[in-house]
């Protein structure tokens, strides 16, 4: 492991609730809904990170508590199963229904798990329901993927044909390269968690090999372990060099020659490389500076650095798994400083003290950094684009180079002499 | 508990953080999880601002639920107060916060500042956004100003004679996410002050705490938006005597009936009655021969109360428009939008729920709607024009021009949005009438893009559909042929109405001449 320094920090946060994952959850399993048991807040905060208005009926929705729910939780329970109800029967299509926790369910103690259940019952057959707790008191955005995922394991039939799992949701059109390069190198039977059919869940069991394709999802992995799925060590798919070890190690997983990887992968390596010129020419020797949300700090810290010659001031991450992480912290340069949790406030002192040239943030503190002068890109956005894989990579980088690039243009010196 | 998929208000604290925002030295610190921390974007990107909202949350988490979540307050508190130096502090809790009962407000008065504390309890399962920024401005209004009542005078609107100075009044409501305040608050200050009225104070935007204890040194307030100033203006009034108008400044008629209201609470003579009428273009505009064709146009209006309620008078006495669909989503202005909606004759529909929105949209029919950045998408369905008139805000909302919706310059820009967007309705329907014509024929795109051909496949496949409709009513080719020529965006209403007279006639099959007769009968 190279000699990176681990710092904690708690405090004041600035960062997402794992609600939000529902923006991309919905999206890709449209047969899906996501009802969460909240309050306004949450679903004002769905509606606002989502920051776009809904243009038809969502595949999500809150069934907000009122006062009256609060006075007695036998009472909250009818009121949910009254919701649930008048759901079905307005969206039959329905096949999944994921009840997700929120804080205020916690911390009444609203028993979802036990409304699933009978639910389950009642409309067996027609419906599934699922229940996992999006809350922020638990959970900080990304990790709301990581809550409905582990949901759905307990659905998940057992068998023992080998295959390729690749687990975390990825946009459709980069699962599909996954899968091509994979069939390429010789692995036939591969499938994706989570699918893009609530119902058409992967079978699992003591010959699946899961490879992971997002850093977030450390509970999903627990719980596949105990249902005697191999879990493959290895950095993630993000840029050349993560790409290309994620390969590799699946690659060896499956007993295929490093050779044969390179061969397939090689070309595309080529390619991608001459993509990513343009952009590392922007990104060389410039400082970035992450804060914690997504998870994937880490990973996009080890691909500017290695990659588009970035310097690292800090990586900031909501939360360390350094078990999972282990591949990826090896490949950071020594001394990176990593930082778990946030003091927003303190942590901002430190983004001023640095100078950066670029902050990876949220979008509450993008447009107040910009107008200290100083380029952000928000970290939303690596949740929404699909940046995964070679082939990505040069998009990847496109993500980071733009804003330095806007920057340039507009307090380029030829402006105030026009 | 309440299905809902989208929603018109945020929750109280959100509310209180709009007054927060909109102040200058005023820190809040909001109790509340992680998740919470959301509303800032609300500011920095909706609203583009280059400051972070002033408030710190606590940031607890479910491990801290067992142990000392008071101490944790007090540690964010004593935090916030020697970094940010606020000159009054806000103290209140989210809706999670609330549940756990750990009372803010009272530990951080227990902590021995020597800076007014206002403590803000907004009831999170009850309440929504307006109110919570109406409940916040009152509060801190009261905390700020409860001391000086006792030692006070009734304040009396004439005083001005005799300090021997112009009159000057106070505008309050105006705040951060409230729709176009910015520029009506600069519209509103140049109107009083051509008829020699000076402003004392704009609170909240913009103001300090020092400013909200100098409210007492005008004679009136201006209560400019009532969902978030009512309350506020009442207690002054109740506390300190002091007047506050009525009348909202939307619209001509709006307009001079406020500068009236004003001078006569002021008792200050009206000498430029007569100019009044032409200070806005929307007059002439109006009278115009080329607005003819507005005239009878069918409107849905929905939005928060003050700007639904101006809008249906605007449309109705100065546009010559008819009103056929009104409501509000704010059940705090629910009494006055339904009398409205009384004197129109219509109905008011009061609901929190988009969805019963877009269908009393289709049931009216209209030819415009006014409404939220939600009925745009609505009407956007349905192939109608749309203009926004109302929170809940979206960046389109805060332009980059000036842009008021109140004075003079509100009703030119108000003319505008609302015209415009139909004179593109009516090139849509030339735009039918000549597709046939070789230069239209290959693709052309107009402004509802690929939603308005796509409602007209809806449209006719309908018709094909319904050929033989429920009711066993059957359309005759010479029937279809003679709908397939009415407009558009009148067709769907000439149909129904159409079935509706064949069905209170007995008629089986509808022919060209069951649709005049229909016509006829309906008109």
């Amino acid at each position: 492991m190279s000699k990176v320094e681990f710092n904690k920090e708690t405090g004041p946060r600035e960062v997402f609730c794992g609600l939000t994952s529902i923006v991309w959850l919905h999206r890709r399993m449209p047969d899906a809904f996501f009802l969460v048991v909240g309050s306004r807040t949450c679903a004002h905060l769905i509606q606002s990170a989502a920051g776009v208005m809904i243009f038809a009926e969502p595949r999500f929705g809150t069934a907000i508590l009122e006062e009256k729910d609060l006075a007695g939780l036998a009472d909250a329970h009818e009121e949910l199963d009254r919701v649930v109800n008048d759901l079905i029967a307005r969206r039959p299509e329905i096949k999944t229904l994921f009840l997700v926790g929120s804080c205020p369910s916690e911390v009444i103690k609203l028993d979802l798990a036990t409304v699933a259940e009978k639910l389950n019952k009642r409309f067996l057959g027609q419906v599934r329901f699922v229940n996992y707790s999006g809350s922020g008191i638990e959970t900080t955005f990304t990790q709301g993927e990581d809550g409905a995922l582990k949901a759905l394991i307990p659905l998940m039939d057992s068998s023992d044909e080998e295959k390729l799992l690749l687990v975390g949701t990825l946009a459709n059109n980069v699962e599909d390269r996954f899968k091509k390069i994979f069939k390429n190198l010789g692995i036939s039977n591969i499938e994706s968690f989570p699918p893009r059919q609530s119902t058409e869940l992967p079978k699992i069991g003591k010959n699946t090999k899961v490879l992971l394709t997002q850093p977030y999802l450390s509970d999903t992995v627990r719980d596949l372990k105990h249902r005697g799925c191999e879990i493959i060590s290895a950095p993630f798919p993000l840029g050349i060099e993560g790409s290309t070890e994620w390969f590799l190690a699946a690659a060896k997983a499956f007993k295929i020659s490093e050779l044969k990887v390179h061969e397939i992968i090689s070309p595309l390596i080529n390619r991608a490389k001459l993509a990513l010129e343009s952009h590392k020419e922007i990104l060389k020797g410039k400082r970035l500076f992450l804060l914690p949300e997504s998870q994937l700090e880490i990973s996009l810290a080890r691909f500017l650095h290695n990659e588009c010659e970035m310097d690292l001031i800090e990586v900031g991450t909501p939360y360390l798994n350094k078990d999972l992480m282990k591949e990826e912290i090896n490949l950071l340069p020594d001394n990176t400083k990593i930082v778990e949790g946030q003091h927003v406030e303190k942590q901002l002192d430190r983004v001023r003290e640095s100078n950066p040239d670029l902050v990876v943030c949220g979008m509450g503190l993008a447009n107040p950094l910009e107008a200290e002068g100083i380029s952000t890109k928000w970290s939303i956005e690596m949740v929404f684009s699909p940046i995964h894989g070679i082939d990505q990579a040069a998009d990847l980088a496109g993500l980071f180079s733009k804003p330095l690039k806007r920057n340039q243009i507009l307090t380029s010196k030829t402006l105030v002499t026009h | 508990m309440e299905l809902t998929l989208w929603t018109y208000e945020g929750p109280p604290h959100v509310g209180a953080m709009r007054i927060a925002s909109s102040m200058k030295d005023i820190h809040y610190v909001l109790h509340a999880p992680q998740g919470d921390t959301y509303a800032d974007l609300l500011f920095t990107m909706i609203e583009r601002r280059g400051q972070r909202p002033p408030v710190t949350y606590t940031t607890f988490q479910a491990r801290d639920l067992g142990g000392d979540t008071a101490e944790l307050v007090k540690k964010n508190i004593k935090e916030a107060v020697e970094r940010f130096k606020p000159k009054t502090l806000l103290v209140g809790e989210s809706c999670t916060a609330e549940l756990i009962q750990d009372q803010p407000g009272a530990l951080a008065k227990g902590m021995g500042f020597d800076m007014p504390i206002v403590n803000l309890e907004l009831p999170a399962y009850s309440k929504k956004e307006n109110w919570g920024a109406s409940e916040t401005f009152y509060q801190l209004t009261r905390t700020l100003l409860k001391e000086k009542v006792t030692y006070s005078e009734k304040i009396s609107p004439l005083r001005w004679k005799e300090f021997g100075r112009r009159p000057k009044v106070n505008i309050l409501g105006p705040s951060l996410l409230g729709f176009r305040c910015r520029d009506d608050v600069i519209e509103i200050q140049r109107i009083l002050s051509e008829q020699g009225i000076d402003t004392n104070v704009v609170a909240p935007l913009g103001a300090s705490p020092d400013d909200i204890e100098r409210l007492i040194d005008a004679e009136i307030n201006i209560c400019l938006y009532p969902e978030i100033a009512e309350a506020s203006c009442e207690w002054l009034k109740r506390n300190f005597g002091m007047e506050y108008t009525n009348t909202i400044p939307i619209g001509i008629k709006n307009t001079i009936e406020f500068i009236n209201e004003v001078h006569k609470k002021l008792d200050l003579p009206l000498t430029n009655k007569k100019e009044l009428e032409n200070k806005s273009k929307l007059p002439w505009y109006s009278k115009s021969v080329d607005s003819n064709y507005l005239t009878g146009k069918r409107v849905f209006i929905f939005g928060d109360g003050t700007h639904a309620i101006a809008a249906a008078k605007i449309a109705k006495e100065e546009l010559g428009f008819e009103v056929v669909g009104l409501g509000t989503y704010s059940r705090e202005m629910a009494r006055q939008v339904r009398a409205t909606a009384k004197d129109l004759n219509v109905e008011a529909l009061i609901t929190n729920n988009y969805l019963e929105v877009e269908d009393a949209m289709k049931k009216a029919s209209p030819e415009l709607v006014l409404g939220t950045q939600m009925e745009r998408h609505s009407a956007k369905r349905l192939g109608i024009p749309c203009s926004v008139i109302s929170t809940p805000m979206h960046v389109q909302d805060v332009p980059a021009r000036y842009s008021p919706q109140m004075g003079w310059e509100g009703a030119n820009v108000i003319f505008d949005d609302w015209v415009h967007p139909l004179m593109m309705g009516l090139e849509e329907h030339l735009i039918d009438m000549f597709k046939h014509d070789f230069e239209f024929v290959d693709g052309h795109q107009s402004h509802l893009g690929h939603t308005a051909t796509k409602t007209k496949e809806i449209l006719n496949s309908d018709e094909k559909k319904e050929k033989n409709s429920k009711e066993g009513i059957i359309w005759t080719e010479s029937g279809r042929a003679e709908l397939i020529k009415v407009p558009f965006f009148v067709r769907g209403k000439v149909k129904t109405n159409t079935e509706k007279y064949a069905i209170l006639r007995g008629i089986p099959e509808i022919s060209d001449e069951t649709l005049y007769d229909a016509k006829a009968y309906f008109s």
